[in-house]
């Protein structure tokens, strides 16, 4: 077996970033939407710190944009809740087909 | 083959396994579980690396905030024990084509490209190295991001509130 170095890593992550990516395709409910976009901001974490601690072990900025990142994806997850009960609220479902009215 | 391989890549799998059941299983509530543990297993690979701080970050951050958030919500706006409609075959095939060819296209590039090391003391990822840098306002220091991230996570609170608010109060 391969020991595990950058290339390991760079798999799991871009293995992670299209699972993502696929959920986002073929789900049409909100929330499951929103866990898919959640799977692909931590394979881009994953990225930053494989980077960080493989290639420039003398700084830290994978790490800094990694929590920056972390702090602005739980704002997202914040605001796109309050936003899918408020739709919840107005349509009784939170199926995106339902969602195309959402500007009125 | 030693202990700290074998564990590597018993994190990865049970980040990728849980992370494709996240996304495939009709039952919404297992989905958000799955979503638990991919990321306990990201978590485990920060530990796996000697990132102790960004795993903790991870773990408090995700699995106790933003995965609490998504099973309340989840509580709010489904039915318990329904399952999600299944998807059209023809989307589902597509969609598995699309993300087959972009992962392969991804990783014939990261195999084809040489990475090369920059050499240079290491700075260890500890807590005092990562607060100083993080509040410095010299060269490479943080300062000016973390207020504008401040900023923008006060924007977000207050965007909340004002998407929450019920609209009776308004009228009345």
């Amino acid at each position: 077996m391969m020991e595990p170095g950058l290339y390991q890593i760079l798999f799991i992550s871009a293995a992670l970033f299209f699972t993502g990516v696929y959920g986002f395709l073929t789900r049409r409910n909100l929330i499951t939407m929103l866990m898919s976009v959640e799977l692909i901001l931590n394979s881009v974490n994953l990225n930053f710190i494989a980077f960080n601690k493989y290639l420039w072990p003398q700084k830290m900025d994978g790490l800094f944009f990694t929590l920056f990142v972390i702090a602005i994806a739980a704002a997202e997850a914040a605001v796109a809740i309050a936003i899918i009960i408020n739709l919840y609220r107005s349509h009784n479902s939170i199926d995106v087909e339902n969602a195309e009215d959402l500007k009125y | 083959m030693n202990g700290s391989t074998i564990i590597f890549y018993l994190l990865a799998a049970l980040t990728i396994v849980c992370g494709v059941l996240s996304v495939s299983t009709r039952q919404i509530f297992r989905a958000a579980i799955y979503l638990i543990f991919s990321l306990i297993g990201i978590a485990g690979i920060y530990f796996w690396l000697d990132y102790q701080f960004i795993a903790a970050v991870q773990v408090v951050v995700y699995v106790g905030g933003i995965v609490v958030l998504i099973i309340f919500s989840i509580f709010l706006t489904q039915q318990a024990g329904e399952l999600l409609p299944k998807q059209k075959i023809g989307r589902k095939i597509f969609s598995v084509l699309a993300v087959f060819c972009g992962f392969a296209l991804t990783m014939v590039q990261v195999y084809q490209h040489a990475f090369y090391e920059n050499d240079g003391e290491a700075v260890k990822p500890v807590v005092a190295n990562i607060g100083k840098q993080m509040l410095s306002t010299k060269q490479g220091g943080y300062a000016l991001p973390f207020e504008v991230v401040s900023i923008l996570l006060l924007a977000a609170l207050v965007g909340c509130i004002v998407i929450a608010i019920s609209k009776k109060e308004e009228t009345a």
